[in-house]
């Protein structure tokens, strides 16, 4: 077992400029604000820093209440994408009413692990019970309310 | 009465609120709901409680609140066949067994072993065995004993990723599992050496899903079992019931006989068979649905068709589908948004 970080050397990006939205609550952009000031679990930049998220990342459907986000990690061995797909999550429930279905997913290619992982983020089973484990719900809390950014 | 499509719905009849979190697991008291006896329901939840509500005369009320011993979500529940005991799974790694006293619910037992979250708990026809599951990927059998003693008698590894649910042939000691890995297994003692092992595996290579096996539920009679999957599929499965030996030679394997598809756009989490034989199913496209067989085209085999659906029967997923064990139409659901349904369902006038 490591003790180093799993991707030590992050390429880091510019923060996107924010623009006032006083319409489209819940659009394509609007539920891209919700996220992308998400912290990376590892490093005391934002997920749309690390490119983890753009706004291509994320598709609204609210008619039918679905939301599908497909995250880059930053490395094709990240251990920390569940932990990143858990972050979405909260974030999203927080953010949306609780009818809306989420599918969470790494974009094709970028993780070792893909299918293992879409299946795991997507359990609700493993999604509830992760949630309930402390250490786990303290890092997601960590970074959906970091100060650090 | 004959079920002829069209001439049916599926009437609210009340909703049960009380939960504050997802309801995961609902189980009907076998013992009730008959000869006056006012029906019983249990009901599981991710707010750590177990409700027991009960019929009185034409609503349900909630008749106690068991709580203060699971300190995690309450994942699935189960009724002893002598409708005494009721077992609770936990992802507090324990199962508890409570004694109904004169209406009151006492803990009598916690079982512990298991390393992680238990999903799903079983009693056998007789009620002397128990089965339990869990994410540790292993499948405990527990041995009922005189004064609330439960004793493992077996622990069963096979299963390659967490195991989602357990359930007991109707009316045989055979076990049957299915996990997040995709595939079912079948269980069997070793004539009488107390042993226990794995009769048959049922994965994508014959014909079985191609993703987790959330529920499985049989048939009244026993020789038909139904599956169901994050696949979006459910699946018919028929073993040959004059075979009453389950194993060596005389073990009878789980054939497949249908794949429903096409009808659930999203993971379907429960299924529960009727003993009149109605399939029905809940699952995270808010929906329920109703399958019955298709007795009209037995050239190529059994087949089963659609009978009834329901769109929005709650507002987020359902998680648990549960028909009253008596000869009535009354079917439990269970949800993400906190709430219990039960339902009728009716002919139209």
């Amino acid at each position: 077992m490591t003790l180093g970080l799993i991707n030590a050397n992050p390429i880091v990006h510019a923060k996107k400029e924010r623009i006032a939205r006083t319409e489209d609550l819940h659009g394509d952009d609007a539920t891209t604000d919700f996220v992308r000031d998400i912290r990376d679990p590892e490093h005391p930049y934002s997920l749309e820093q690390l490119s983890v998220l753009s706004e291509e990342s994320i598709t609204v459907d609210e008619k039918l209440g679905r939301i599908l986000i497909t995250f880059t990690p930053t490395i094709q061995h990240c251990s920390m994408a569940t932990v990143i797909g858990l972050c979405l999550r909260v974030k999203l429930m927080n953010c949306f009413p609780p009818h809306f279905k989420v599918d969470i997913k790494v974009s094709p290619g970028s993780h070792a692990n893909e299918e293992s992982v879409n299946k795991q983020l997507n359990d609700k089973e493993r999604v509830a019970a992760a949630l309930e484990n402390p250490n786990l719900r303290q890092l997601v809390d960590e970074c959906l309310y970091s100060n650090e950014l | 009465m004959d079920l002829f499509e069209g001439n049916l719905e599926l009437k609210e009849i009340q909703k049960l609120e009380g939960h504050t979190d997802r309801v995961w697991s609902l189980a009907w008291n076998p013992t009730t709901g008959v000869s006056g006896i006012p029906a019983m329901l249990a009901s599981c939840s991710g707010d750590k409680t177990v409700r027991i509500w009960q019929q009185n005369g034409h609503s349900w009320e909630c008749k106690a609140i068991l709580d203060e011993t699971h300190t995690r979500t309450v994942r699935s529940c189960a009724w002893s066949p002598s409708g005494k005991l009721l077992a609770t799974a936990s992802f507090d790694a324990t199962t508890a067994i409570w004694e109904n006293v004169g209406g009151d619910f006492e803990c009598v037992a916690t079982l512990e072993g298991h390393e992680n979250e238990v999903k799903s708990v079983s009693w056998n026809a007789s009620g002397s065995l128990l089965a339990t599951c869990s994410r540790d990927k292993s499948v405990w059998i527990w041995e009922v004993m005189p004064g609330n003693e439960f004793e493992c008698v077996s622990v069963l590894q096979g299963h390659t990723q967490d195991v989602k649910m357990v359930q007991w042939h109707p009316n045989m000691d055979i076990l049957f599992s299915c996990s997040y890995d995709n595939t079912i297994k079948i269980w069997a003692e070793d004539g009488d050496s107390d042993d226990w092992h794995c009769v048959q595996t049922i994965s994508e290579a014959n014909n079985g899903h191609s993703s987790t096996v959330w529920a499985l539920s049989f048939n009244s009679k026993g020789d038909r079992m139904v599956t169901c999957s994050d696949d979006l599929t459910l699946k018919i499965w028929e073993s040959d019931s004059k075979t009453t030996s389950p194993v060596g030679d005389g073990y009878a394997p789980w054939i497949h006989v249908s794949t429903l598809s096409g009808y659930h756009d999203r993971t379907i989490f429960s299924v529960h068979w009727s003993r009149e034989g109605i399939i029905a199913s809940g699952a995270a496209d808010d929906a329920i649905r109703f399958f019955i067989e298709n007795k009209d085209g037995l050239i190529d085999g059994p087949s089963y068709k659609l009978l009834l659906k329901k769109e929005k029967a709650h507002d987020m997923d359902v998680n648990s589908v549960q028909w009253i064990s008596k000869e009535t139409r009354l079917l439990a659901s269970a949800s993400d948004d906190g709430t219990i349904k039960i339902w009728e369902l009716a002919s139209l006038p």
